[in-house]
């Protein structure tokens, strides 16, 4: 293909993708370095029947002015990666130089708002993903060995936790577990214990989130480990048969070998996708014991004073450094494999 | 296909056990809240039993009938849900045409160009497409005030647009690449020029590709919370923000069925979407499995 064709086919796609992706990234590299302005302060004689009195107040007028003149804040050099909301040097420090055992000192850092929020983020990306690649593979080989005629409903039913939108998704079950909704006056029922509430203590909310995020992933790792299954050398399994492999001797020796290209894929969508956890925290309202990057970012934006563009900013400079630092295998091993191909 | 993995009885029980456990964990919520947006508040929200949400004692109290639509006319007409309905009807054919639109063209040149640069163009497309969408809303932000292009529909078609793009070109580059050169290259060969072999080689053989692409696309946009949260005013909201906004109100004045009532109108049409593209759901799924 022509360099000129290319460029012709390409630029709607690439001209979308450089100032709708690269730009708003360039962007928020700049807005990180910077700050809110403080607002103007001015000092005011009032002057009544007891005398003279000094008295500082804000200047509305003068911080709108300021804010319309310079909209991106206040140069701040990397002060925001470093205070107390991000990267919390100080306060790290303090906490490794003086403290009571490795317990407190954990206790301490999780207590920070970017070491809760990135805590909880790769917990839950690191257990929903395996969980979720066991749980479809197990129905994979379930939906396998059914009769051709319930297939199709089967897998109809699978794929509804997967397609549904996660913020409506987490809402339904959040009715659900509510101490009111099915699931949580059952559990209170089941243990006999009026006050158990799933939303009640860290522990309970993040098991809850984690449960959520494997129901909603699920489904993804079972179609294609279900495709995988279509595909299966039959003349291998045959021979294993003849040599008398049991059936759990098949699927160890035979079908997870050919499914473990598949699973490096699943593994990889999945870490995308469940590093940006977000939808989840709002639907179930777990803000106060829960909270992922993407959360502290929208947090942020959202704020009902004013919103924080360098907090975002910043944080998002930091996920989108963990985004590499989780890609960086597959960028390694891609690279290799097309340099192979080159040469 | 009992054949291939053994008959052992107990083996085949517990995975048809597992599978029925599976079915109902994941298909319960859904009927279960379906069924319950029909019932009042005391009856889906109720403390002594949940039979009063099969039943509904309370909804045959308060309305005269097992059955009521009062979350739904709470809901379209109180709150006027039908205006973010039409958003979402915009902003999700926008979406959907306009990606396609741009990414068959890019797949397409993607997959036929042999030169370095579009592997250069794929990998940067697999980073942008593993961005949380949140960061790059933090940086929209800022520059659609100043531009004063915040708020309104045509802005965040766009942004999801090419937030769509990395996903989309990655699967139409594969797609095209299952089509064989020669039909367009001996058209080029006959004289036409590359987009006429485009149009007249490769356009009637691309529909599969494309619909199953377009489906994705479609999910995209209409899933999306974080863009259309943040991007859209109080008036252009969509679905599932306006949902999300319901929520605030719902819980102080106890109308939270309005919500479950919105809630199952906007999960109702996807039902009827994966029963129609089942198909062509589990192909696109598995299509980036399969080529690698």
């Amino acid at each position: 293909m022509r360099h000129r064709d290319f460029t012709a086919f390409i630029l709607p796609s690439a001209l979308a993708m450089l100032l709708f992706i690269a730009l708003p990234i360039v962007s928020v590299a700049v807005q990180s370095l910077f700050v809110e302005h403080e607002q103007v302060l001015v000092t005011v004689e009032n002057c009544g029947p007891f005398g003279c009195q000094e008295e500082t107040k804000v200047d509305p007028d003068a911080t709108a002015a300021l804010k319309e003149a310079e909209p991106l804040g206040r140069f701040n050099g990397l002060g925001t990666y470093l205070n107390r909301a991000h990267l919390a040097v100080t306060e790290v420090g303090e906490i490794l130089s003086d403290n009571d055992g490795i317990g407190d000192v954990i206790s301490r850092i999780y207590n920070l708002p970017f070491y809760k929020a990135l805590s909880f983020t790769l917990v839950y990306t690191f257990l929903v993903t395996p969980l979720s690649m066991i749980a479809g593979f197990a129905v994979a080989l379930g939906v396998n060995s059914i009769p051709r005629m319930f297939k199709g409903p089967v897998i109809f039913l699978s794929l509804l936790p997967y397609i549904v939108t996660p913020l409506l998704g987490s809402l339904i079950l959040f009715w659900m577990i509510n101490s009111d909704g099915v699931i949580g006056a059952t559990l209170q029922w089941i243990f006999n214990d009026p006050e158990l509430s799933l939303k009640a203590s860290p522990g309970l909310t993040w098991i809850t989130l984690i449960v959520y995020g494997t129901w909603h992933m699920t489904p993804f790792a079972f179609v294609v480990f279900y495709a995988g299954l279509q595909t299966l050398p039959q003349d291998t399994l045959e021979s294993a048969m003849i040599d008398g492999a049991n059936r759990w001797e098949r699927i160890r020796y035979v079908v997870i070998p050919h499914l473990v290209p598949l699973a490096t894929f699943v593994g990889l969508v999945l870490l995308m996708d469940n590093f940006r956890v977000f939808e989840p925290i709002i639907g179930f309202s777990a803000e106060a014991n829960a909270t992922s990057l993407s959360w502290s970012i929208y947090n942020d934006l959202n704020g009902s004073v004013n919103q924080l563009f360098g907090s975002a900013a910043a944080t998002s400079i930091l996920t989108m450094l963990g985004v590499i630092v989780l890609l960086m295998p597959v960028l390694i091993r891609t690279w290799r494999e097309f340099n192979r191909k080159a040469r | 296909m009992n054949t291939q993995l053994g008959h052992s009885r107990t083996l085949a029980i517990t995975s048809g056990l597992i599978l029925l456990v599976w079915l109902i964990v994941a298909a319960f919520p859904f009927f279960w809240t379906v069924w319950g947006s029909f019932k009042v508040q005391a009856d889906f929200f109720s403390r002594e039993s949940f039979w009063n949400a099969i039943f509904g004692p309370a909804t045959q109290r308060q309305t005269g009938g097992a059955f009521t639509l009062d979350g739904y006319e709470g809901a379209w007409i109180e709150r006027e849900f039908y205006h973010s309905v039409w958003n979402t009807v915009i902003v999700t054919v926008c979406v959907t045409s306009i990606s396609l639109l741009f990414g068959t063209l890019g797949g397409y040149a993607l997959s036929r160009s042999t030169r370095k640069y579009t592997f250069w163009i794929l990998i940067a497309a697999l980073v942008f497409r593993a961005m949380p969408h949140i960061t790059l809303v933090s940086g929209y932000l800022l520059p659609f005030f100043e531009l004063n292009i915040w708020g309104y529909l045509p802005t965040a078609i766009i942004v999801l647009v090419a937030i769509n793009q990395p996903f989309t070109i990655w699967m139409l580059h594969s797609f095209f690449m299952s089509i064989p050169k020669d039909l367009d290259e001996s058209a080029m060969v006959d004289g036409c020029t590359r987009f006429q072999a485009f149009r007249w080689a490769i356009m009637p053989v691309m529909w599969p590709g494309v619909i199953t692409t377009g489906l994705f696309s479609f999910l995209l946009a209409y899933n999306d919370f974080a863009v259309t949260a943040m991007l859209l005013n109080q008036d252009n909201q969509t679905m599932v923000p306006k949902i999300n906004s319901f929520l605030g109100t719902v819980q102080t004045e106890g109308t939270i069925m309005y919500a479950v009532a919105a809630t199952v109108s906007a999960t109702v049409p996807l039902f009827i979407l994966v029963m129609f593209f089942q198909r062509q759901i589990v192909s696109g799924l598995t299509a980036g499995a399969v080529k690698g």
